[in-house]
């Protein structure tokens, strides 16, 4: 079984102690995904495993055959960035763009799991399937993403236009 | 890391073989194994991928629910019985970890999840009776603001970091667990950690290679009114400090029943058993609620620099018993 990047098939590594991280970034050269703390602290390597967003650094790439693993580089299409890349760009939702593509994918999925009705730490009302992804939920959904250089602002106002006003 | 091999359960008769194995350890999310072999903490000689087992969230009979152990916490926080009938079980693991870990990490995994003692992730700096038993310990006189204040021993003063783990002890929890020749066995959930007393390496009274298949949720008419608290130094993603998991079951301003643990105080997901007490029968006031907090925490021993642990203890059940009883001071 082949482990699916960015729709294509990738042999799993031998090597059991790769992380996927490290698949993507030494073996792959997909270079867009960051190590940032290598102990799943800080967000950098956040890709989208069939759709949710996991942090690779903690990952074994073996235990990821079968998935379809989809990277910062795997978000255009055809030449075109994502809306959520544009919505960066537009609103400096970075500084030196080193959290970014963690940011980014991490965003993707956040979006999808409130749409699905998942609660988080500041949701009141539990029984609720319908989350309003306010300022205070957006940056309690995001938490697990740092930016170092303090660049939230921009990242919320970005994420807000992409999922929130747009109505996504 | 040190190698290791690699293989994915087909079933759970298949898991147990594998993972009696000399030197094998289950991997579930991974996201505290792998971290702890990249640090040289833990080595085991082979994983068994038990990830993929039993991934159901089903009704029983009487009400309560059956979670597959392989059930991710995302996957358990959002079920609609579980936020609904079990509130304080979705509370307790969305307070935990960030959207991406939750998204990883499963219920096995999360109860068996290790301390996060720094001493004892300092593999090289530091002595640890739980990393090499026998060591001796250098959190009891190091910097152990996040160690324990109850149950602890000259061995070991680490806590239990779970979140989860906490509401699990508070809704009289049962583990299913399957050991080697398919052997079952089910086992309350506040009798599968251990105190450390002097041997903090053994942690839980699973035999080896015994694989938690599942937990059972005992139907809980009062856990509708249940809540968890977590006080951390930030405001979201950071382990707790000190936690509380509460159901609670009002006859007019009287309290009719009540379940009670506290998370960041202990070696395990602490049962507040002796609160409960106090509590039973007893009318809902500010006094009430004080005397079950001086009652648990009696026994509380401070080292230097977590004795705010105490008060904050005391302070965080009676919040949590104000909000849920709506008798506030
Ligand atoms: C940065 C960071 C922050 C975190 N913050 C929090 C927090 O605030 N609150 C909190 O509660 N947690 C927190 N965690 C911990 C997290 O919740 C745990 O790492 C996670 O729950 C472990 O689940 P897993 O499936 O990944 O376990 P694994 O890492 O795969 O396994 C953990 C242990 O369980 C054993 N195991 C797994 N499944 C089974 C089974 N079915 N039967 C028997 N043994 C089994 C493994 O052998 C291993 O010993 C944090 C983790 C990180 C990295
Ligand atoms: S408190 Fe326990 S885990 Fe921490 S250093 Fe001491 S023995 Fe090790
Ligand atoms: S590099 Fe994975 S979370 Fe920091
Ligand atoms: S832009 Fe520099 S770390 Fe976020």
């Amino acid at each position: 079984m082949a482990i699916r990047i960015n729709g294509t098939d990738v042999q799993a590594p031998s090597d059991p102690r790769v992380s996927l991280l490290d698949l993507l970034r030494e073996e792959l050269h997909l270079t867009g995904t960051k190590k940032g703390c290598n102990q799943g602290a800080c967000g950098a390597c956040t890709v989208l495993v069939d759709g949710e967003r996991v942090v690779s650094c903690l990952a074994l790439a073996v235990q990821y055959e079968g998935c379809e693993i989809t990277t910062i580089e795997g978000l255009s299409k055809e030449g075109a960035l994502h809306p959520l890349q544009e919505a960066f760009v537009e609103h400096d939702g970075f500084q030196c763009g080193y959290c970014t593509p963690g940011q980014i994918c991490s965003a993707i999925g956040m979006a999808a799991e409130a749409k699905r009705g998942v609660p988080s730490h500041v949701t009141d009302d539990l029984s609720t399937d319908t989350i309003v992804l306010t300022h205070d939920e957006l940056r309690e959904r995001m938490s697990g993403n740092l930016c170092r250089c303090g660049a939230y602002n921009g990242i919320v106002a970005a994420i807000t236009e992409t999922f929130v006003e747009a109505g996504e | 890391m040190i190698p290791f091999t690699y293989a994915r359960a087909a079933n759970t008769a298949d898991a147990v073989v594998h993972g009696s194995a000399a030197g094998a350890k289950y991997l579930g999310g991974g996201t505290n194994l792998v971290d702890l072999m990249r640090e040289g903490i833990e080595h085991p000689a082979g994983l068994v991928d038990v990830s993929g087992l039993s991934r159901d969230i089903t009704e029983t009979d009487n009400g309560g629910v059956l979670i597959g152990a392989g059930v991710k916490n995302t996957a358990l926080a959002e079920n609609r019985l579980v936020r609904t009938r079990f509130p304080v079980l979705s509370r307790a693991i969305v307070a935990g970890a960030s959207g991406q870990i939750r998204n990883m990490a499963t219920v096995g995994g999360n109860i068996l999840q290790r301390t996060r003692c720094t001493y004892f992730y300092d593999d090289t700096g530091s002595r640890c009776n739980k990393r090499e038993p026998g060591q001796g310990c250098d959190a009891i006189d190091g910097f152990n603001r996040i160690h324990a204040i109850l149950g602890a021993s000259p061995s070991c003063v680490a806590t239990h970091p779970s979140d989860m783990c906490v509401a699990l002890a508070a809704l009289d929890a049962v583990v299913h667990l399957e050991g080697a020749g398919g052997k079952t066995r089910r086992l309350p959930f506040t009798d599968l950690h251990l105190l450390p007393e002097g041997r903090p390496d053994v942690e839980t009274v699973l035999e080896p290679g015994e694989l938690i298949t599942a937990v059972e949720l005992p139907a809980q008419p009062m856990a509708a009114r249940s809540t968890y608290r977590k006080v951390r130094d930030r405001s979201s993603y950071a382990f707790a400090l000190v936690s509380v998991a509460a159901s609670l079951e009002m006859d007019g301003a009287t309290i009719g029943d009540v379940r009670l643990a506290l998370g960041g105080v202990a070696h395990k997901p602490w049962r507040a058993w002796k609160a409960e007490e106090v509590l039973r029968s007893k009318a809902a006031t500010q006094a009430t609620f004080q005397a079950a907090a001086e009652a648990e925490l009696a026994d509380a021993v401070p080292l230097k620099d977590n004795g705010f642990k105490i008060e904050l203890a005391k302070r965080t059940i009676i919040a949590v018993l104000g909000e849920l009883s709506g008798v506030s001071a």
